[in-house]
C-alpha cells in the first residue's frame, strides 16, 4: 500500500541545513527499511504556472498556484507501508526530521 | 424466558462477537455490519415460531457468516484474495502480558483509532461494539438520523481505505491506544450523565449504562491495566448517584444535598472493591483511579458533613500532577473550600479565569463562594454568566434557584 505523505509549509523560508540532514538521516532509513518509493522538494509557488487544456481552443496558461492559501506543498514522499500505523509512525518521524506538519494520504489501494 | 428477552439478551451478549469474527472472516467493517444486523433480524422473525435455538451464539453467527456470503457473491466484484487484503489482519497473539486474545479486542481498537474524528469514534464503537442502531445513537447525540449513518460509513470507508488495521497494538503504543479508547468511552458516559443539550433529558440512562457495559468488556478483555479499572470504578461510582442527582422537578441536585439513601449500594460496593484492588496492586493511580478515588471517599461518607476533605484535597494535588488543567485545578479549589473555607478557595479560582470564562462551572463555582462570603451582588451577576453559559437543562433549573435564594 502506498501513502503520499505531504508536507505542509507555511513560511516562506529555505529549511536550515540541519533539517536537511534530518531529512537525509530519514530518507536512507526509508531506503534501508524497503518504504521508499519516491520523494522531492518542491520550489516556491510563486514558481507554479496552471495549465487548463480542458477547452476547444489554445490550452488556457495562468502564472502562479492553482490556489493561493496560507499552507502550501512543499515537498513529499511516496512510501509504501503495509498498514496506516507504520505509515503514521513514518510520518511522524518525517514531520520531526523537516520540521512541519505532515498529511498521511492513502493512494486508491491495488 | 420468552423468545424476546433470548433475543434481547443474545444481541447484549453477541452483537459484538458476532461482528468481531465477521470483521476477522471477511476483512470489511460494512459486510460484518450488515450481515450482523441481517442475522438478528431472521431471529427475530423465526425464533417466535420455530423456537429459540439450543445455542442461540451458534445459530446466529452461522446465519451471519451465510448472509455475508451471499452478499459477497452477489457483488461478485472481488476475488477472494483481494478480499482478503481488505482489512490489515495480524494474527500474532498479543504479546505477555498483554490483553486477552479476543477478536472484540480488535475491533474496539480499530474502531477508536486516533486517525479517526472523536465523534467518528464515538458513532464506530456504539454501533460495531455496543450494537446501538444508527437511529439510537442519532438521537442520543442529537444529530439527524442521515448524518449519523453518513458519519459511521464514511468512518467505514476511512477505515478500509486507509488501512486502519484490525489488530491490538504491540506493548509500546498499547498504553496510548488503551487510554484512546477509554476516552471514548468516557464521552459516551458523560453524554449520558449531564447531556449537553438544550432540551435533552438531564440524563439519559442509556448511555451511561451502555458506557458501564462496553467498559466491563473491556475491563475483561484487558484485566491487568489499572486505567481500566479506574474508569469502570469511576462510572460505577457516578451512576450509583444517578437517581438521586436530578428532582423530581427536573433540577440538579448537587452532592451535598442529594439524598444518600437514594444512591445504589451495589454499585458503590462493586466500585470501592474495585478500588481497593487497584490499591493494593501498589501500581502507581492514572488520572482515572484518581478520580474513582475521589468518588469513593464522596461514597463513603453517609453524610456530607462526615466527608473527609483533606483526604479529596490530596486526591487532588495527585491529579493536578498529572493534569494540569484549570479544569481539575477548579475543582481542587471545591475541595478547598471545606477544607480551608471559601475565601481561600475564591482566591484560587479567580487565578483561573483566564482559562475557563467561557466555562459554566467556573461562574457557577464563584458563584457559589461569593454567596457563602456574603457577597449577594456578585454572587448573582456570576450565577447569571454561568446560566448564560450552561447548556442542561436541570442544571439551568438548579442556578437559577440558587441565584434567587437568599444567601447562606
Amino acid at each position: 500500500m502506498q501513502y503520499l505523505l505531504s508536507v505542509l509549509h507555511d513560511t516562506f523560508e529555505l529549511a536550515p541545513a540541519e533539517e536537511m540532514a534530518a531529512i537525509d538521516v530519514f530518507n536512507d532509513r526509508l531506503r534501508a527499511e524497503g518504504h521508499w518509493v519516491f520523494a522531492g522538494g518542491l520550489n516556491w509557488p510563486s514558481t507554479a504556472t496552471v495549465i487548463d487544456n480542458r477547452g476547444d481552443g489554445e490550452p488556457l496558461v495562468t502564472d502562479g498556484p492553482y490556489a493561493e492559501t496560507k499552507e502550501y506543498l512543499a515537498g513529499f514522499w511516496v512510501i509504501e507501508a503495509p498498514d496506516l500505523d507504520v505509515a503514521l509512525k513514518l510520518g511522524a518521524e518525517g514531520s520531526r526530521a523537516c520540521n512541519r506538519r505532515i498529511e498521511v494520504r492513502p493512494f486508491f489501494g491495488e | 424466558m420468552s423468545v424476546a428477552e433470548a433475543i434481547v439478551r443474545a444481541h447484549r451478549d453477541e452483537w459484538a462477537r458476532i461482528v468481531a469474527g465477521l470483521t476477522r472472516r471477511f476483512g470489511d467493517l460494512d459486510v460484518a455490519e450488515e450481515a450482523a444486523a441481517e442475522a438478528f433480524a431472521v431471529a427475530v422473525e423465526r425464533w417466535p415460531g420455530d423456537g429459540v435455538p439450543p445455542n442461540p451464539a451458534a445459530w446466529l453467527t452461522m446465519t451471519a457468516n451465510r448472509r455475508a456470503i451471499d452478499r459477497l457473491r452477489r457483488e461478485n466484484k472481488r476475488d477472494d484474495k483481494q478480499r482478503e487484503a481488505q482489512m490489515v489482519y495480524d494474527d500474532s497473539p498479543p504479546e505477555p502480558p498483554g490483553p486477552i486474545d479476543d477478536e472484540r479486542l480488535r475491533l474496539i481498537f480499530t474502531c477508536c483509532h486516533p486517525a479517526l474524528a472523536m465523534e467518528a469514534r464515538i458513532a464506530l464503537t456504539l454501533r460495531m461494539i455496543g450494537g446501538l442502531t444508527v437511529p439510537e445513537i442519532a438521537r442520543a447525540f442529537l444529530v439527524q438520523e442521515t448524518a449519523m449513518g453518513q458519519r459511521i460509513t464514511r468512518a467505514k470507508a476511512k477505515i478500509k481505505a486507509a488501512r486502519i488495521p484490525y489488530r491490538v497494538p504491540g506493548a509500546t503504543d498499547l498504553p496510548a491506544r488503551v487510554s484512546g479508547v477509554l476516552a471514548v468511552l468516557f464521552l459516551v458516559f458523560n453524554e449520558g450523565y449531564l447531556a449537553s443539550g438544550p432540551d435533552s433529558d438531564p440524563v439519559r440512562a442509556h448511555l451511561t449504562a451502555e458506557a458501564i457495559r462496553l467498559a466491563r468488556l473491556i475491563r475483561v478483555l484487558l484485566p491487568e491495566d489499572g486505567e481500566v479499572a479506574g474508569l469502570l470504578a469511576l462510572m460505577l461510582l457516578t451512576e450509583a448517584r444517578r437517581t438521586a442527582r436530578v428532582s423530581a422537578g427536573g433540577e440538579l441536585v448537587t452532592l451535598d444535598e442529594q439524598d444518600r439513601g437514594a444512591w445504589d449500594a451495589a454499585l458503590i460496593a462493586e466500585g470501592h472493591r474495585l478500588m481497593r484492588e487497584r490499591l493494593a496492586s501498589g501500581v502507581p493511580p492514572g488520572r482515572y483511579q484518581i478520580l474513582a478515588a475521589i468518588n469513593a471517599v464522596h461514597t463513603s461518607a453517609r453524610d456530607v458533613r462526615d466527608t473527609d476533605w483533606s483526604q479529596i484535597v490530596a486526591l487532588y494535588d495527585l491529579l493536578v500532577g498529572l493534569d494540569p488543567s484549570p479544569v481539575v485545578a477548579l475543582n481542587r479549589a471545591v475541595a478547598v473550600a471545606e477544607l480551608d473555607g471559601p475565601e481561600v478557595a475564591l482566591a484560587a479560582v479567580d487565578r483561573l479565569e483566564a482559562g475557563l470564562s467561557g466555562y459554566h462551572a467556573f461562574h457557577a463555582t464563584r458563584a457559589d463562594l461569593l454567596r457563602r462570603l456574603g457577597r449577594g451582588a456578585e454572587s448573582r451577576a456570576a450565577y447569571d454568566r454561568a446560566i448564560g453559559l450552561a447548556g442542561n437543562s436541570a442544571e439551568v433549573a438548579y442556578l437559577s434557584r440558587r441565584r434567587d435564594s437568599p444567601p447562606a
